[in-house]
């Protein structure tokens, strides 16, 4: 194992309270905390502790959206990335478009995995690191709840619908991260200070030769339904009264 | 007319009823012609599930041993042949499906929409965004294949009746040796599964110990219902992460939903929301989960549940 490539994306920090605009163009981002993608974050911590475990790997946090993107790169860093790559990109990127972007960083670093969370909170829309896999035409390992490397292999257990499933894939392969691998460190300040002398490349979609065209368009942006405030009852003779009543039990 | 493959989802003996709510969804698309592919090492018992759901016009088997476990570098190819001649490709937004379409959608090239709730015509549908908390319409392009995987708690399972014809595929494609299957371990019981049951029963932090969950386990016995947990019970040992319900869980849809010493932390909410009927015990009369309960009762949980499952039997 010589290196690891992290994809990370720049999300509204996980705290914040999204809002609708009135006019459904979208979610308002004005003034709006961002911050790296939790699940994001996990996979880094991953990356970092294989490293820590040992020989001479190099962590290599990537990823594409907006210059301000290099705040989240910053923060990658001060973890412990050792370099950043920015594919700096002003309009929305649907998940073919960053496999894409990925897939060409990743013929130019040859790392030995890639590891990314397993979907961004939020577009929700768990398809990235797939997607890159079946465009790499390399083994991907979703939802990793354990990752354990040895002799150019990785065995990985998954949290699937009806439990834990464990697989095992020939590197270079792609690995998706879920909530339980692992709890990302803080960063502290001496390492903030670090971060800004470690590199950090801006290149752009166009020098890869990727084209952002969207393939969806979104046609309009709501609130969810709500649902309506119920009644309380007195004690569990009413509730389970009520409840037979309306043929629930 | 839309020609509309859906990728089913089964263990070899039972169809998985995240399959027959795909079906309903893709019944939304007008004049849409349903077929359902099967991969698997053997699936003729499971084939024949899946030609009785109604509305379903042919099933298509592809049995080789390399299907016996359902990984994704091994099916997506062959899913990827199999999509010609289809306009519509669909698989439910569970583990498998989720794990599984994205890689197909790669092969073909097209973007994928995720978590289909609502089906507005043959190429604009409703998705949820940001944990539920936005819900936005997204139009495709008619030119493309369109990929998609549903919601499963969106939609009800379509009624069985059919009579699809079922045929065996053969595909000339080369499948990859770089991913193997060692192994799974479920905590399987005897309830009902959490994913597709009527009821449900779930705890929260307040049961205070993994040992308490038996107070729930044993009520749900009484009514049939499955056991599910919030984030917080899981985090603090007491249920396994296969029972959580939210956000970062299973997004279910039961008839009834009980909701014991929960205090409804929105990514909870989340995963409850399609319930039909929510109801809440919680001794914080203050606690959110009353907003969105239809039933609620504030109290001790330790007298309410032995007490209700004393009165359900009555």
């Amino acid at each position: 194992m010589q290196k690891i490539m992290v994809c990370i994306k720049r999300v509204v920090d996980y705290n914040v309270r999204i809002r609708v605009k009135p006019d459904g163009s979208g979610v308002s981002l004005d003034g709006v905390k961002m911050s790296v993608n939790p699940f994001d974050e996990i996979a880094l911590e991953e990356a970092l502790r294989i490293k820590e475990r040992g020989g001479n790997v190099e962590v290599v946090a990537v990823s594409i959206g907006v210059a301000d993107t290099q705040q989240q790169l910053r923060t990658a860093l001060a973890m412990g990335a050792d370099r950043a790559i920015l594919v700096q990109c002003d309009a929305a990127v649907e998940p073919l478009t960053a496999a894409q972007t990925f897939l060409a960083l990743a013929k130019k670093e040859t790392p030995d995995l890639i590891l990314l969370g397993k979907q961004a909170i939020d577009d929700d829309a768990n398809q990235t690191g797939q997607m890159l896999a079946a465009i790499w035409d390399r083994p991907q390992a979703t939802y990793a709840s354990k990752v354990e490397i040895s002799d150019g292999r990785a065995q990985v257990t998954r949290e699937v619908d009806a439990g834990l499933e464990t697989i095992e894939v020939d590197l270079p392969a792609v690995v998706t991260v879920d909530l339980r691998l692992n709890e990302p460190r803080y960063v502290k300040l001496p390492d903030i200070m670090k971060a800004k002398k470690k590199p950090l490349d801006v290149t752009s979609l166009d020098a890869l030769g990727i084209s952002a065209a969207l393939q969806l368009s979104i046609v309009k942006t709501e609130p969810p339904a709500q649902r309506q405030k119920g009644v309380m009852v007195k004690d569990v003779a009413e509730l389970v009264d009520v409840l037979k009543k309306k043929g629930l039990l | 007319m839309h020609q509309v493959l859906i990728v089913g989802e089964h263990d070899g003996a039972v169809l998985n009823p995240a399959t027959a709510k795909c079906v309903t969804c893709a019944s939304g698309i007008a004049g849409a012609e349903i077929s359902i592919a099967l991969l698997g090492a053997d699936t003729s018992r499971v084939a024949a599930q899946a030609a009785a759901l109604s509305g379903v016009k042919s099933v298509l088997r592809v049995d080789r041993p390399e299907n016996a476990h359902p990984l994704a570098a091994v099916f997506a190819p062959q899913l990827a042949a199999l999509a010609s001649g289809y306009s519509h490709i669909f698989g439910p937004s569970t583990s498998f499906g989720k794990d599984l379409m994205p890689r197909v959608a790669a092969l073909l090239g097209v973007a994928q929409v995720s978590d289909l709730m609502a089906v507005e015509d043959a190429y604009q549908f409703r998705r949820p965004i940001y944990a539920g908390n936005a819900i936005i319409t997204v139009k495709a392009d008619p030119s493309r294949k369109l990929l998609a995987t549903v919601r499963v708690a969106s939609f009800q399972a379509a009624a069985g009746g059919g009579s699809g014809t079922v045929e065996q595929k053969t595909l000339a494609v080369t499948l990859p040796s770089h991913t193997r299957y060692i192994g799974a371990r479920s905590g399987s019981t005897d309830r009902p599964d959490l994913q597709t049951a009527a009821r449900v029963i779930s705890g929260g932090r307040a049961l205070g110990s993994a040992d308490n969950f038996k107070l729930l386990f044993s009520l749900a016995d009484k009514i049939g219902a499955a056991v599910g947990a919030s984030r917080a019970a899981v985090d603090a040992g007491y249920a396994p992460n296969e029972m959580q319900v939210g956000q970062t869980g299973k997004i279910i849809s039961p008839e009834i939903y009980i909701a014991i010493g929960i205090s409804g932390a929105i990514q909870h909410l989340t995963g409850i929301k399609d319930a039909r009927t929510i109801v809440a015990i919680n001794k914080d009369g203050e606690a959110p989960i009353f907003e969105v309960a239809d039933i609620g009762l504030v109290g001790d949980l330790f007298q309410i549940v032995p007490e209700f499952e004393r009165l359900v039997g009555t």
